[in-house]
C-alpha cells in the first residue's frame, strides 16, 4: 500500500517537472517534441525486457517478446527520427554563411 | 543487484528530464537528445541485470537467458530504424501515429502478461494498476493506428458518423470504467479482465473514427498522451519509477500540445471529440454566393511580376504544401528572391498541418533556416508592413472571417493577418472550401490573386519565370 503512495507522488512531481519544461519548447520543436517523447516513452521497453527474459512461463515470454519488439521500434525508431530531424534545423543558410566567410 | 538496477534507473530518470531541457531550443536540442540517449541506455542495462532475468543465468547461459531479448531487440531496432530512415518528411504524422500504436501495444501486452503472471496472487492496487495499462494501452494501440489509416488515406480521412454515436461511445466507455472497476475489487475474475482487456480496442476504433483529417492535430497529441499514461500504469503496476518518470513527463507532453492545438483552432476537447464538425456551413456559403463576388485569378507570370518586384514576402504554409511536397521549390523561390534584394519569411500558425510543428519541420528539411520561420504571434503584426503574402495550400488558417465575421464557424480562431498584406497571392488547387467546409472571404479580397493548380507545379514555373 505504501508503494502505490510512493508511485503517486513520483508521478505527481515528473509530471510537474514535464509540464514545466516541456513549456518552454518552441512551436518549432514540436514535432521532433513528439517523436523525443515518443522514444521516451519506448522505456516501457524495461517492463517488456523483464517479461520476456524472466522466463516465467511461455505465455509471458511470447507477449514479452512482442512488446519488446513494439518498444524497440519506438526507442531506436524514434531517436532516429527526432536526429534526422534535427539535423535539419539550421540557424543560416549553409551557403550564407559559407559567403559570410568568404567575405571576412 | 537491485540497489544496482535502482541506481542506473536513478541516472536514467536525470538524464531524461535533462534531455528534455535540451529541447528548449534549437540549438541545443540535439545535446539534448544525446544525454536521452544515454539515459535509455542506463535504463536497458540496468534492465538486463534485473535479479529476475539473472536469476537464470547460472543454470540455463547467457544466450538462453537473453535468447528472446535479442532477437526481438535486433528485429526491432532494424524496423525501426528502416522506418525512420526511409520516411519523407510529409509523412511524418503517420509516422507518429504509428509509432503510438506500438507504444500503446507494448503497454497493453506488459499488462495481460503480468496478470496471466501474477493470477491468484494480484492485490488491488496492482490490479487497478494493470487495468489502467491495459485500458490505455488498448484505446491507444487501436485509436492510433485509425488515426494511421486516416493521414495515410487507407481509410476515408472524413469525419464518419453514425446515429447516436456519441451517446453509444460513451455508454461504452462508461461500461469499460465499471469493468475496470469491478476487476480491481475482484481481480481473480479472468472474464472481467480479458472483457475489459478487449473493450478499449473497439473504443479506439469508435472514438477516431467520426475525427476528421484537420483534426487530427488534437488527436494526435492526445493518443501521446495517453500513451504516455498507459507507460506510467506499467510503471505503477511493476514498482518501475523510471516508468512513471518517462510515461509523466510523455503523458504531460501529449497533454500541453493537446491544448495548444485546441486554442489554435479555437475549440474545446470536448468540441473537437464529440463535435463532428466539418459540414458545410449553409450561411457563409450563401452570403458569399450571393454577393456575386469573383475571385481575380492570377497567372503564373503575374505572380512572378507581383514577387519580383515585392521587398519584402511573408509565406503562409498550410497542409496543402505537405500534400504537393512544394516545401522545397518554395526554398529555392525564397533563395532567388532573398537574392533579389527581398526580405522573405515564414507565418507558421500552430494547426497548420496535420500535427504541431509540421511545417516547421518541411521547411527545415528545404533548407530554410530556422530563425525565418516565426510563430503567429511573432510576425502578426508585421503583415501590413508587407508587400506579398504567399499563400501555399493553407486555407482556414488564413480566413479573416475568423476575425470579423461572428457568424462563421470559426470566429475568434487565430489567424494570420494574410489579408492585411499589400497583396496577397493564393495558391491553390481549385476553388473547393477547406475543411472547415466555409468559404473564405480572403480569396474575394481586392488584394487578392489566386492561381490555380498544383502548389509544386505553380511554384516551380514560378521559379523558372524568375530565373
Amino acid at each position: 500500500m505504501l508503494e502505490i503512495f510512493l508511485g503517486l507522488y513520483i508521478f505527481m512531481l515528473a509530471a510537474f517537472v514535464g509540464y514545466g519544461v516541456i513549456k518552454g519548447v518552441p512551436a518549432l520543436l514540436h514535432t521532433p517534441l513528439m517523436a523525443f517523447t515518443n522514444a521516451i516513452s519506448g522505456i516501457s521497453l524495461v517492463g517488456s525486457l523483464v517479461a520476456a527474459g524472466a522466463h516465467y512461463n511461455d505465455v509471458s515470454t511470447v507477449l514479452g517478446a512482442i512488446a519488446v519488439l513494439c518498444a524497440t521500434i519506438n526507442v531506436v525508431g524514434g531517436f532516429w527520427i527526432t536526429d534526422r530531424m534535427l539535423r535539419m534545423f539550421k540557424k543560416q543558410d549553409p551557403k550564407a554563411d559559407a559567403a559570410g566567410d568568404a567575405a571576412s | 543487484m537491485i540497489s544496482q538496477v535502482e541506481t542506473l534507473y536513478l541516472i536514467a530518470s536525470f538524464l531524461f528530464i535533462l534531455g528534455l531541457r535540451g529541447l528548449t531550443a534549437a540549438h541545443t536540442a540535439r545535446r539534448g537528445l544525446i544525454l536521452a540517449e544515454l539515459g535509455m541506455v542506463f535504463a536497458i542495462w540496468g534492465t538486463l541485470i534485473h535479479p529476475d532475468i539473472t536469476r537464470h543465468l547460472d543454470h540455463i547461459g547467457w544466450f538462453q537467458t537473453y535468447k528472446w531479448i535479442l532477437l526481438t531487440f535486433f528485429i526491432g531496432s532494424a524496423i525501426g530504424i528502416a522506418i525512420s530512415a526511409l520516411i519523407p518528411m510529409t509523412r511524418m504524422p503517420e509516422r507518429i501515429a504509428l509509432s503510438h500504436a506500438f507504444g500503446g501495444l507494448a503497454a497493453a501486452l506488459v499488462g495481460v502478461s503480468e496478470y496471466y503472471r501474477e493470477y491468484g496472487h494480484i492485490d488491488h492496487t496492482t490490479m487497478g494498476a494493470l487495468g489502467f495499462e491495459v485500458l490505455f494501452g488498448g484505446l491507444t494501440f487501436t485509436g492510433s493506428l485509425m488515426a494511421f489509416g486516416k493521414l495515410s488515406g487507407l481509410i476515408p480521412g472524413r469525419n464518419i458518423t453514425w446515429p447516436l454515436q456519441n451517446q453509444s461511445n460513451i455508454l461504452m466507455f462508461g461500461g469499460t470504467f465499471v469493468l475496470l472497476v469491478l476487476v480491481t475489487i475482484d481481480p481473480s475474475n479472468q472474464v472481467l479482465f480479458y472483457a475489459m482487456a478487449a473493450m478499449p480496442l473497439l473504443l479506439g476504433i469508435l472514438f477516431v473514427a467520426p475525427i476528421g483529417g484537420a483534426d487530427m492535430p488534437v488527436v494526435i497529441t492526445l493518443l501521446n498522451s495517453y500513451a504516455g499514461l498507459a507507460a506510467s500504469a506499467t510503471g505503477f503496476a511493476l514498482n518501475n519509477n523510471v516508468l512513471i518518470i518517462a510515461g509523466a513527463i510523455d503523458g504531460a507532453s501529449g497533454f500541453i500540445l493537446s491544448v495548444v492545438m485546441s486554442k489554435a483552432m479555437n475549440r474545446s476537447f470536448r468540441n473537437v471529440l464529440f463535435g463532428a464538425f466539418g459540414k458545410v456551413d449553409e450561411g457563409d456559403a450563401a452570403k458569399v454566393a450571393a454577393g456575386g463576388e469573383r475571385v481575380q485569378e492570377a497567372s503564373v507570370g503575374d505572380a512572378a511580376m507581383l514577387l519580383s518586384g515585392a521587398g519584402s514576402v511573408i509565406v503562409c504554409p498550410g497542409y496543402g504544401m505537405a500534400v504537393a511536397q512544394a516545401q522545397h521549390v518554395v526554398g529555392e523561390l525564397a533563395e532567388i528572391l532573398e537574392a533579389n534584394g527581398t526580405e522573405v519569411r515564414y507565418a507558421i500558425h500552430p494547426v497548420a498541418g496535420r500535427m504541431p510543428g509540421h511545417m516547421n519541420v518541411l521547411l527545415a528539411e528545404a533548407n530554410i533556416p530556422y530563425t525565418s520561420l516565426l510563430e503567429l504571434e511573432e510576425i502578426n503584426d508585421d503583415f501590413k508592413n508587407t508587400d506579398v503574402a504567399l499563400v501555399v495550400g493553407a486555407n482556414d488558417v488564413v480566413n479573416p472571417a475568423a476575425k470579423n465575421n461572428p457568424a462563421s464557424s470559426i470566429y475568434g480562431m487565430p489567424v494570420l493577418n494574410a489579408d492585411l498584406a499589400r497583396s496577397c497571392i493564393v495558391l491553390k488547387r481549385s476553388m473547393r472550401p477547406g475543411f472547415a467546409g466555409i468559404e473564405n472571404e480572403l480569396f474575394f479580397a481586392p488584394n487578392t490573386v489566386l492561381t490555380f493548380g498544383d502548389a509544386k507545379d505553380t511554384l516551380e514555373k514560378v521559379v523558372d519565370a524568375l530565373r
